[in-house]
């Protein structure tokens, strides 16, 4: 009897897979659509309106014609350049950079470890936080970096944040110092998973160590890298609160990144809603395309 | 057993996230064990219908200081006054915020005085037209006050805010510098008159020029001067106008809007030039410095004049923050090269919002008439508000309240603003993106700038229907 009551109690609590997939599922993908679907269809809409947050007045359907505006102004043009000049030093930089340091640290030493957990410090910051810090170092007047680069011999006193040819390097400088360290990161995995025979065998082949990174290494460690650089160049692109601390975008215009200048647009009085939107439609649209050509060269690598 | 359990989890998960939360402590209670033992005569008999007003404002201290004047209206009505207070950063943001909710938050706000046309035209602000013209009140204040921070259009006599914290760039300077003999004798044999606080530009920049000596420090300055360069907002702006108001610039034809031929006129080019010149005898770092690097810069004794907006100046005077308080002077802004003196207005006005009840709404009003009262502003005055009241701002005792305060009330009369239209947001991202280049890193011809500045601001009015 006892047996029949708990079966009965079982059978009351049991639970299909499928009931229990859609328990978990379905307050996550609400969650989504709410927080991330709903507000991206929601901007796709508004940036074809004239719409202004603060404005007091229903959103009017205006067509491409905030599109047509963004497109054929020069300014908005040469801030996607300062965005690109920008992707591309600093991930080329923190690539390069990124390699070496894995490279040296890849043989197991004493202290290895602790060096390692230092070296990857940097991107555990605040972006916000590492722009403020370093406006301070760049500071002419006390700021450490001018006294850094002076051990090299070249004595400065440059202002490099109002520097209009400058500016845009000193961003550059701070977020390889930043993001180096998860070029790093993502590379020493791949090399570790690199298979020791391999090595073995082009010793025995008297393989130059020339040979063995040309030949070994970097195949093997490529598709890491490429991921790397995916991730590096998305977040470039979209970068926004390092240069927004460090120099706000200035001298002048010189530093605004392309989300800065949506930012501008959306906020700083302006408040034009719809054109910000569809500047951000843009900037979606090129990292999705920029992403894509990545991918693709990614599968093609792994495919050979 | 196991799924039974996970849901368990799952939903002591989703209670716990939708759980109310914890009843606040009311705040109906403070305000009844807060009543006065001794109730002024104007305390109502009964409980008022609205218990509470908000003021939203900036973080700083004269937000204290109206707090302070809050506590007394609650003392006297019942009526508690919170004032929040929001870091500049993210005050305009958080407004904009509210105004696109229609939130009924806050009661009032006391904003910039560029707001008051977004305010108007855009249904934020509650038309007080009627309200200070009936009372007075518009008469309490003086015209410079009332025209900036609460009329809109200019020139209309409507009005949208109670002009509340009055401001102006001022200036603040090392009077052990400008009183040491030996500086005072080197000065006169450089520039052939005394070293003193400027009455112009032109010695303004001297004065610069000479205490300029980073390799060789005078009591540790080591830098002239420190003006505005700030270019994310106003901040630079808000000093370069100082210079252009002077030069008999301005930044657009009050009568017509237009801006070509105003903006980039000989006066203006002649302006700009001076302020960039003037920024060559800043300290080094301060590319993009606004109120607080001005205040850091002379505080850590880098310079031996600042300029910065009164409202800041208190904590140069306070010994605790500053090391040099004791010799520490402050100025008013000087005049341009044809006598005319003009300084560039800060300061906000009280505005009632209009997404509250009817009822919040008149219990703002009657805080505002009763704020307004002569005794009130003379409190306000005594706290460290800079009161826009004509004649409590013309007393000996406003006068001599504080080091500043004579300073302060000679720039009242000579103040000028920018643009208050609801695209000064879009009128201030060509500035900022065309001058301040030239002004930290000489790039660029002035004419040249502000030619294309004239052209994008025209531009701007065009597509905005302003101008034709």
């Amino acid at each position: 009897m006892e047996n029949v009551i708990s079966s009965r109690k079982s059978r009351r609590w049991h639970l299909g897979d499928r009931a229990l997939v859609n328990i978990f599922i379905w307050p996550t993908l609400s969650l989504l659509i709410l927080m991330n679907i709903f507000p991206l269809f929601y901007s796709i809409y508004l940036s074809f309106t004239n719409y202004s947050v603060i404005g007091n007045k229903l959103p009017v359907w205006v067509g491409l014609q905030n599109y047509q505006q963004l497109l054929n102004n020069e300014q908005v043009w040469s801030y996607f350049a300062i965005t690109g000049r920008y992707a591309l030093a600093s991930v080329a930089l923190q690539t390069v950079l990124g390699f070496g340091l894995a490279m040296l640290i890849r043989e197991k030493f004493k202290g290895s470890g602790f060096i390692t957990t230092l070296i990857l410090i940097p991107m555990m910051l605040s972006p916000v936080v590492v722009g403020l810090f370093f406006k301070l170092m760049f500071n002419p007047g006390y700021g450490i970096f001018n006294y850094l680069i002076s051990w090299l011999g070249v004595p400065l006193t440059t202002d490099w944040l109002a520097k209009t040819d400058l500016a845009l390097w000193a961003i550059v400088i701070v977020d390889v110092w930043m993001w180096t360290p998860f070029v790093m990161l993502l590379v020493l995995s791949g090399l570790s998973a690199i298979p020791d025979y391999l090595y073995e065998a082009a010793v025995i082949d008297r393989a130059s160590s020339w040979f063995q990174f040309w030949r070994i290494t970097l195949p093997q460690v490529a598709p890491l890298v490429l991921i790397a650089v995916l991730f590096r160049s998305i977040e470039a692109f979209k970068s926004f609160d390092l240069a927004m601390g460090l120099t706000g975008g200035g001298p002048g215009a010189t530093t605004r990144l392309i989300s800065i200048d949506i930012y501008t647009r959306a906020f700083l009085g302006q408040f034009k809603t719809g054109q910000a939107s569809a500047l951000a439609v843009i900037v979606l649209v090129v990292i999705i395309a920029v992403s894509n050509l990545y991918i693709t060269a990614l599968n093609k690598g792994k495919e050979a | 057993m196991k799924k039974v359990f996970y849901i368990m989890i799952l939903l002591a998960m989703v209670f716990t996230a939708c759980a109310p939360e914890p009843a606040a402590p009311t705040e109906a209670a403070p305000v009844e064990t807060a009543a006065p033992e001794e109730p002024a005569s104007t305390a109502a008999p009964v409980e008022p219908a609205i218990q509470e007003l908000t003021i939203l404002w900036a973080e700083w201290d004269p937000a204290n200081y109206l707090q302070e004047i809050g506590n007394l209206y609650e003392q006297e009505t019942g009526i508690k006054v919170n004032v929040v207070q929001e870091p500049w950063g993210s005050f305009y943001d958080l407004m904009a915020s509210q105004w696109a909710a229609k939130s009924d938050t806050y009661d009032m706000v006391v904003g910039d005085s560029q707001w008051t046309g977004q305010g108007a035209t855009q249904g934020h602000y509650v038309d007080l037209t009627e309200f200070m013209t009936s009372n007075g009140i518009d008469k309490s204040v003086t015209p410079g006050t009332l025209k900036y921070y609460g009329e809109y259009p200019v020139g209309s006599g409507t009005y949208w805010a109670y002009p509340t914290e009055g401001d102006a760039v001022g200036w603040a300077y090392r009077k052990d510098l400008f009183e040491d003999p030996k500086e005072m004798d080197d000065f006169k044999a450089k520039y052939g008159y005394d070293l003193k606080p400027p009455d112009t530009w032109a010695q303004l920049r001297d004065i610069a020029e000479f205490f300029t000596r980073p390799d060789n420090p005078v009591n540790g300055v080591k830098y002239g001067v420190g003006v505005y360069t700030q270019k994310d907002y106003d901040g630079m702006i808000m000093g370069y106008e100082n210079v252009m108001f002077s030069w008999g610039a301005d930044w657009f034809d009050p009568t017509t809007f237009e801006v070509e031929g105003v903006v980039n006129s000989q006066e203006a080019v002649d302006a700009l030039t001076f302020y960039r010149g003037l920024y060559q005898f800043a300290p080094p770092g301060t590319s993009n410095a606004f109120f607080a690097e001005m205040n850091d810069a002379f505080i850590s004794g880098q310079v031996a004049m600042v300029m910065n907006y009164f409202a800041f100046l208190p904590a140069l005077g306070n010994p605790g923050v500053n090391p040099n308080a004791d010799k520490t002077g402050y100025f008013s802004g000087p005049a341009g090269p044809n006598g005319d003196r003009y300084v560039a207005l800060g300061g906000q006005g009280l505005s009632v919002l209009s997404y509250t009840s009817a009822e919040r709404q008149q219990a703002s009003m009657d805080f505002i008439k009763w704020f307004a009262q002569e005794e009130i502003q003379k409190e306000w005055a005594k706290v460290g508000g800079y009161t826009c009241n004509s004649n409590v701002l013309a007393s000996e005792e406003f006068l001599n309240n504080t080091p500043y305060n004579r300073a302060f009330s000679e720039s009242m009369n000579v103040v000028k603003d920018f643009w208050n239209i609801p695209v000064f947001g879009e009128m201030l991202e060509p500035v900022n993106r065309i001058l301040h280049p030239y002004i930290v890193d000489g790039q660029g011809d002035p004419k040249e700038l502000l030619d294309q500045l004239a052209a994008e601001q025209h531009q701007i009015l065009v597509d905005n229907e302003i101008l034709k």
